[in-house]
């Protein structure tokens, strides 16, 4: 009878329970990521099936090495920079305040995440050799941070807007009350509070520079390798394994040490919540947060607008043709399969990526919030964490060609299955859901938990009541980021898509690869309808966002 | 509020649990009668029946539906198609692969990866029972026609806008040197050899051109503003002013097919110089440790057939390797082909081509 009065947190104690809860998500990791991953470095370091650690370790002596590693550090962590600098007055004006159509903006601040980044690189090359022309960034690395940051403000504004939106604003309006000023209730109230949602978000950007491909490629005109292009070179041109392994390694190092330095600025738990804020009017004070909201939208809009008027010309001439022609197979036969059809797959496999990432991503972070109670479950709860973190960061061809190389005899013969595609994405989905859930959860004192277990709650009751409002949201915001990452996942997709089933991204590519302007005209149209269908479907995500969750 | 909470949850719930099954039941839809994958779950016969003959090749795979439902009512078999990336994704897809392939029959590998798939043991001996008269003279040095079929043949060439030409009254270049004269300065526009196929047979017509002279010839490339994109869509389509984009460079490389696609009212608008061309041949070969060898064989056989290989230009923009193949009339026209084409022997380019892509990358950054 006792026991079940036992509030959930004190019963999913200790590291059985906390593998229990983690059996599941690592196992999945475990044999879609880390089994394919290790395959694939180990070719690396063997050669020719004898180990030749030396060889491996000459490859880092290389200049070039030197030259593609200080390159993606110094961007990626640039953007990351510019990406929060521009991120986190958006997340606050479009999460705190009233401002008209925010919603409609929410969901088309993560249009750029799905957009395919060749289409993203043509729009923004028109930009910078057309109207932009004035400002010589084509080709420099501008243009490669200006396609990092396009692509990552979502990130930035959704994470931290979900944990601002569930933030109780009480603790900073008796700051102000006691005089505060508004700096100053900023930096000792609300800066603190948010800081686990900024490591998280900063630290998924971070990688997401730093293991972006198709932007340094475009943007940069080839003039420049970060690890992520070099490492493509090496393993689909060269075949140079033992290069290949050493930057992976390289790239697992980065990540590693990102992670470290993310784990110690993050504290370990912040307890305050419980009376969900109620956006405001926008105030004189609020000017600064609202201009360089309206930049950054402005910044967005700009390649998207670029893409639309292309998507809607035929020979100069305004038309719908390249619309009409989504539902054909282009022009001399570019697919297989009409667009429509890459398009209904596209979003059936999105939901079962979701689902998956959703499922999954819940399991890890119940776990890694659990409280622990001695020193080594803490550090096992930390690599937990990190552990989920990893798929971000290592390259997707390492990864796709694991799949190859691994999954190819039973009791693994996983090659084929038509599941791969969904589980390669939810495994790009995963850490963003985390990311999204942990600090929501860490957020949870620990205390609400107990006093519905001494009112007399079960432990499921009392997750219904304490950890369910809190995380509704969320888990909702992680939902849409999760279907959008799928949406538009591209690297491990094109790897494992068949041609029967490729999704709108591999078709968006396909059609670029192959001569006509019809073509060209259906894979700007195609990706016009992706970011619509993005943007839909967040619009209805945020409807099903629930005010206020109090009486439940 | 609780209903409606209540109410969102069931919603949620009910489309999620629908949407995913439907997923599930598309993989195993109507479609696929003869079995492709069969998904998980369903019977433990997951693994392509012996009926299944699966194709792995790139992107840019593409045959007419109809030719090919004709080829599986007649022989009873069911082509599986995989597609991804280029020749050189593909060619190492393959070597990695080796011995356990994902596929029983490969199409693409050409004569610059050839000898990387041959010297990696990736493909099985077969030689077609009839292989037409003129088909091996594409045979790759060292393997004549043993492990690898050719079936088609292209050529990567400098195009001209002739329009554009025309209306900025310039004689448009016809040669290599030309394109380092001041007259075209800030003209030409190529997919850089490190990452596009079209590129590396570029960087192979001016090693076979200049011989070792060849960085000095694409150091005055670049001193003239040569513009190098990462692949063929970029180059062609957002820079060549012929191309989808409207760019602003009216030289670009590209195919010799090309003009037959720029034709508008009876007269194309850009030209292929004949005398800066790389050949391209691409070749079918068995697959080691295949599991359907004979569908396999019947599957390249069919390459060579007279449909398939008139079907080769409209699908794939390639011209077919079996000689007196009638080409559509457009390609009669206004593809011409060189008749001295550049070239490089396919063992040549397989010891030289990390030294040459370093070098080139050496030269072109700057």
């Amino acid at each position: 009878m006792e026991r079940r009065h036992l509030p959930l947190g004190g019963r999913l104690r200790g590291p059985v329970t906390l593998l229990a809860l983690a059996a599941v998500p690592v196992a999945v990791l475990a044999v879609f990521f880390v089994l394919p991953v290790v395959g694939m470095v180990g070719r690396g370091f063997r050669p020719e099936g004898h180990w030749d650690v030396g060889g491996v370790l000459d490859v880092l002596a290389r200049p070039q090495v030197h030259r593609v590693l200080w390159f993606t550090v110094w961007t990626s962590t640039a953007a990351t920079a510019v990406t929060l600098v521009l991120g986190l007055p958006a997340a606050y004006v479009l999460h705190r305040l009233t401002v008209p159509l925010r919603r409609v903006v929410r969901a088309a601040l993560l249009v750029p995440f799905v957009l395919p980044t060749v289409v993203v690189g043509v729009a923004f090359r028109q930009l910078f050799t057309g109207p932009l022309a004035r400002l010589h960034v084509d080709g420099t690395p501008w243009a490669i941070l200006a396609g990092l940051v396009f692509f990552n403000a979502a990130v930035v504004v959704r994470a931290v807007g979900a944990a601002w939106e569930s933030l109780d604003p009480r603790p900073g309006e008796a700051a102000a009350a006691l005089g505060a000023s508004p700096g100053t209730v900023f930096r000792t109230v609300t800066l603190p509070a948010l800081r686990p949602a900024i490591v998280g978000a900063g630290s998924v950007v971070f990688l997401f520079c730093a293991t972006s491909f198709g932007v340094v490629l475009t943007l940069g005109g080839l003039r420049y390798a970060s690890v992520e292009t070099e490492i493509y070179l090496l393993t689909t041109n060269l075949l140079d394994l033992q290069g290949a392994a050493a930057l992976s390694l390289l790239q697992l190092l980065v990540v590693v040490a990102l992670l470290l330095i993310g784990a110690r600025t993050r504290p370990m738990r912040t307890s305050t919540q419980r009376a969900p804020a109620r956006p405001r009017r926008p105030r004189r004070g609020d000017l600064p947060q609202l201009a360089v909201t309206v930049l950054l939208l402005a910044f967005v809009a700009l390649p998207l607008a670029t893409l639309l008027i292309g998507s809607l010309q035929v020979d100069g001439h305004w038309s719908l043709a390249n619309y009409r022609a989504l539902d054909s197979t282009g022009s001399h036969q570019a697919l297989l399969e009409p667009a429509t059809t890459a398009l209904n797959l596209s979003l059936r496999i999105a939901v079962d990526a979701t689902l998956l990432a959703l499922t999954l991503g819940l399991l890890v972070a119940l776990s890694v919030t659990r409280r622990a109670r001695t020193r080594g479950e803490r550090r096992l709860r930390g690599i937990l964490d990190a552990l989920f973190m990893l798929p971000l960061g290592v390259s997707a061809v390492t990864l796709g060609f694991g799949f190859l190389v691994t999954l190819d005899r039973p009791p693994l013969d996983l090659r084929d299955s038509p599941w791969l595609v969904p589980i390669a994405q939810a495994l790009v989905a995963l850490p963003l859901v985390v990311r999204t859930l942990v600090p929501a959860l860490l957020g949870i004192d620990d205390r609400q938990r107990q006093a519905a277990a001494s009112l007399g709650a079960g432990p499921w009751r009392a997750v219904l009541v304490v950890d369910v409002p809190v995380l509704w949201r969320p888990l909702l915001a992680s939902a849409g980021f999760a279907f959008a990452a799928s949406l538009g996942e591209f690297g491990a997709t094109s790897f494992l898509a068949r041609d029967e089933n490729a999704t709108l991204p591999v078709v968006i590519y396909r059609l670029l690869g192959h001569p006509g302007a019809m073509n060209y005209g259906m894979a700007l149209a195609a990706s016009c309808v992706l970011a619509a269908t993005t943007a839909v479907v967040m619009l209805v995500v945020e409807r099903l966002r629930v005010p206020s969750l109090g009486v439940l | 509020m609780r209903l409606r909470a209540l109410a969102t949850i069931g919603v949620t719930v009910l489309l999620a649990t629908t949407a995913c099954s439907v997923s599930t039941k598309n993989d195993s839809g109507p479609d696929d009668t003869t079995s492709a994958p069969v998904p998980s779950g369903s019977t433990a016969s997951a693994a392509p029946k012996i009926k299944d003959v699966v194709l792995v090749t790139h992107d840019s795979w593409s045959l007419p539906k109809k030719l090919v439902a004709q080829w599986e009512q007649q022989t009873g078999y069911h082509l599986v198609v995989r597609s991804n990336g280029d020749a050189g994704k593909l060619t190492n897809k393959l070597v990695l692969t080796q011995g356990n392939p994902d596929g029983d029959v490969s199409f693409g590998v050409d004569n610059t990866f050839a000898t990387r798939a041959l010297k990696a043991n990736v493909f099985a001996p077969y030689t077609p029972a009839s292989v037409p008269t003129g088909v091996s003279g594409y045979d790759v040095e060292g393997d004549g026609g043993q492990h690898l079929t050719p079936i088609d043949h292209s050529d990567v060439c400098v195009n001209v806008d002739t329009t554009w030409f025309a209306a900025h009254h310039l004689t448009p270049p016809t040669t290599l040197d030309d394109l380092t004269k001041p007259a075209y300065k800030n003209l030409f526009v190529t997919p850089g050899a490190s990452t596009s196929s079209p590129g590396m047979a570029f960087l192979l017509a001016t090693i076979a051109a200049y011989g070792d002279g060849w960085q000095s010839y694409w150091s005055k490339l670049m001193a003239n503003g040569a513009e190098i994109t990462d692949g063929w869509d970029q180059a062609y389509e957002v820079e060549f002013t012929q191309g989808g984009g409207k760019g602003k460079r009216p030289i670009v490389l590209s195919y010799d097919s090309d003009p037959a696609y720029t034709v508008k009212g009876g007269t194309t608008s850009t030209q292929a110089l004949l005398d800066t061309c790389f050949t391209e041949v691409e070749y079918a070969g068995v697959l080691t440790g295949a599991k359907n060898v004979p569908g396999a064989e019947a599957f390249i056989e069919w390459l060579l057939s007279p449909q398939v290989q008139a079907a080769l230009p409209r699908s794939m923009y390639v011209f077919p390797v079996v000689p007196g193949t009638p080409l559509p009339a457009d390609w009669t026209r206004f593809a011409k082909q060189p008749t001295n084409p550049l070239t490089v022997s396919p063992a040549e380019i397989d010891a030289n081509r990390e030294k040459w892509l370093q070098q080139w990358s050496d030269v072109t950054s700057r």
